[in-house]
């Protein structure tokens, strides 16, 4: 049997129901709305397994999924080898969303990376403390300023709201995913010119560490 | 493990034996000192730990800060010391390093001539490691520290590339930045005012920028004695006259150049070969952040092998952690388990 990972819930779930349908293959939850559990029609061999979209990855790299649907960003970010456990299938053209790096829009000296590394150094002779840095995304925001060669900083941990960090004052500047911008603008934030760590979308990933057989799914869906 | 332990305690006894005292460090490190000091890069090489009362602690991933620290805290120069012992090295993507390994460490703070104390440290890893078959490289960040300085550029930009030393690339960004005349800046549209960066400090910024719009371009002919400088590399004595040469181009490495010599000279009556002994004036500005002047490493020939055995000269750490007080320290260390595994190699 092989296991397809779906976002449990929202937008994305929707949207992956409906990519698969395209391509005649219909999931869906089955018994009431609030149950995880789903049913797979027009392939056989394929249990459907509901999951969080962030937990995805881990399953994927452990083998205990056999293919799964969830967003590039989370998949580089929280996989440290990923392209030594997953193997993309289908880019699936939704759930868009760019890893940004994003300051006060006051900062009207502030527009690319280079102003950025600049005022870190001024920001840290000031305060006594590294310019911070709020976001999930970790690993892939610190390899981006790594390589970027930005200093003095420090990330600081949010998992939501993190556009309100600035005005709540416990960080000066952010990192984290936007599909319109809408959301950094209204928070008073302006993105740098040269500040996109990742372009991310809904990708159909294969586990590299769970054997079985996907091809029949992989050609009904017809990825390959 | 039993010929670990051996080659552990024979390499403290060599080091004991110049009067080093041995000293010991805690694994569990506080975090915060070691973020101020290396910033988030430290959190991709080291173990992150924490619990509710202590908050952030780090697996230590050298034993180099623990050290100074306890020197600036209690004793006076000259010391010397030396510690064996764990580190531990975070593995953010597939490097093939192992998370544990040991190292044997010697640190010395002597306000004696630096080109004594550099080429006593050298000359002991050099005569520890003689039977071993390595190659021995050195660098030295202070050419690059006084070429630096010398560059006919406002103190602003000197401080800059100064900062970035340990960056090569973003280093080169800025040199090439600094090399053209300033392009137009156009600012961004401004909002609502948020955060803890002021307005005011918005405007100095700006005033500042307007300042940096004036400043001529480093000139060319710096700029390529700069590159040439980056680019020496050959045995001690061959590396040395390419130096002097260039102090000609680049009169403010005069001093640096002369230390170099000096230390040479020195090195040569502690009895090393120095015409064997390579220099890359490039060397040890990627992963070694916290030396500032004399580095070194000794490598073989197998691939995928860190450096068995490196260190340098680190002033400027000394006077972080000493809150004003510092102290001019030199020091490495010998990995014991590569050293044994060039033991065997050589012996076979």
């Amino acid at each position: 049997m092989i296991k397809l990972g779906v976002p449990s819930k929202g937008r994305l779930m929707k949207e992956t129901f409906e990519w698969f349908a395209e391509r005649g293959v219909q999931l869906s939850k089955s018994g009431s709305d609030r149950e995880y559990v789903g049913r797979v029609e027009g392939v056989d061999g394929v249990e459907l397994v509901l999951l969080s979209a962030g937990e995805i990855p881990r399953e994927l790299a452990a083998g205990r999924i056999h293919l799964g649907v969830t967003g590039t960003d989370l998949v580089h970010e929280k996989l440290a080898n990923w392209a030594d456990a997953v193997a993309p299938v289908a880019q699936m053209g939704f759930g868009f969303a760019d890893l940004i790096i994003a300051v006060p829009a006051c900062w009207r000296d502030v527009t690319c990376l280079h102003d950025l590394d600049a005022v870190a150094a001024r920001f840290r002779a000031d305060h006594g403390f590294r310019l911070r840095i709020a976001t999930k995304y970790h690993r892939l925001v610190r390899q981006f300023l790594t390589l970027q060669g930005v200093a003095d900083y420090q990330l600081v941990d949010s998992q939501g709201a993190t556009e309100g960090a600035v005005k709540n004052e416990t960080a000066e500047a952010i990192a984290d995913i936007t599909s319109t911008g809408a959301t950094i603008a209204a928070n008073h934030l302006r993105i740098l010119e040269d500040g996109l760590v990742l372009k991310s979308q809904a990708t159909l990933w294969k586990s590299r560490n769970a054997g079985g057989d996907c091809g029949p799914l992989i050609r009904k869906i017809g990825a390959q | 493990m039993s010929q670990l332990r051996a080659e552990t305690a024979r390499l403290l006894g060599v080091f004991e034996a110049t009067g080093a005292v041995r000293v010991e460090a805690d694994i569990l490190q506080p975090a915060d000192v070691l973020l101020d000091l290396y910033g988030e890069d430290i959190r991709a090489r080291a173990y992150v730990t924490s619990d509710p009362l202590r908050g952030e602690q780090m697996l230590r991933p050298d034993f180099t800060v623990p050290v100074v620290q306890r020197h600036m805290a209690v004793s006076a120069e000259p010391a010397r010391y030396t510690y064996a012992g764990p580190v531990f090295r975070y593995q953010d993507s597939a490097t093939g390093r192992a998370a544990q390994s040991e190292q044997v460490g010697y640190e010395v703070f002597d306000r004696s001539a630096p080109e004594a104390i550099e080429a006593e440290v050298f000359g002991l890893f050099h005569r520890i490691l003689a039977p071993l078959d390595l190659t021995a490289s050195t660098g030295d960040v202070g050419l690059l520290r006084a070429a630096i300085d010398g560059l006919t550029t406002s103190d602003a930009r000197k401080a800059a590339l100064r900062r970035h030393i340990w960056r090569p690339l973003r280093f080169q960004s800025l040199l090439a930045r600094f090399s053209q005349p300033v392009a137009p800046k156009v600012l961004g549209a401004g909002g609502q005012q948020i955060g803890l960066r002021s307005a005011q400090d918005v405007q100095e910024r700006l005033a500042q920028l307007q300042e940096e719009a004036a400043a001529p371009p480093i000139p060319p002919a710096e700029i390529e004695a700069l590159t040439d400088l980056l680019s020496i590399r050959g045995k001690l004595p061959e590396a040395l006259e390419l130096l002097q040469a260039l102090t000609r181009r680049l009169p403010s490495i005069g001093p640096a150049v002369a230390h170099m010599a000096a230390r040479i000279k020195a090195l040569d009556a502690a009895g090393v070969d120095v015409a064997q002994i390579g220099f890359e004036a490039a060397y040890g500005l990627t992963a070694m952040e916290y030396y500032d002047g004399f580095v070194f490493g000794f490598y073989a020939a197998e691939p995928g092998w860190p450096a068995i055995a490196s260190g340098g000269r680190y002033d400027a750490l000394t006077r972080v952690l000493g809150q004003g007080r510092a102290v001019p320290a030199v020091g490495g260390i010998i990995r014991p388990e590569y050293s044994l595994r060039a033991e065997a190699g050589s012996a076979s």
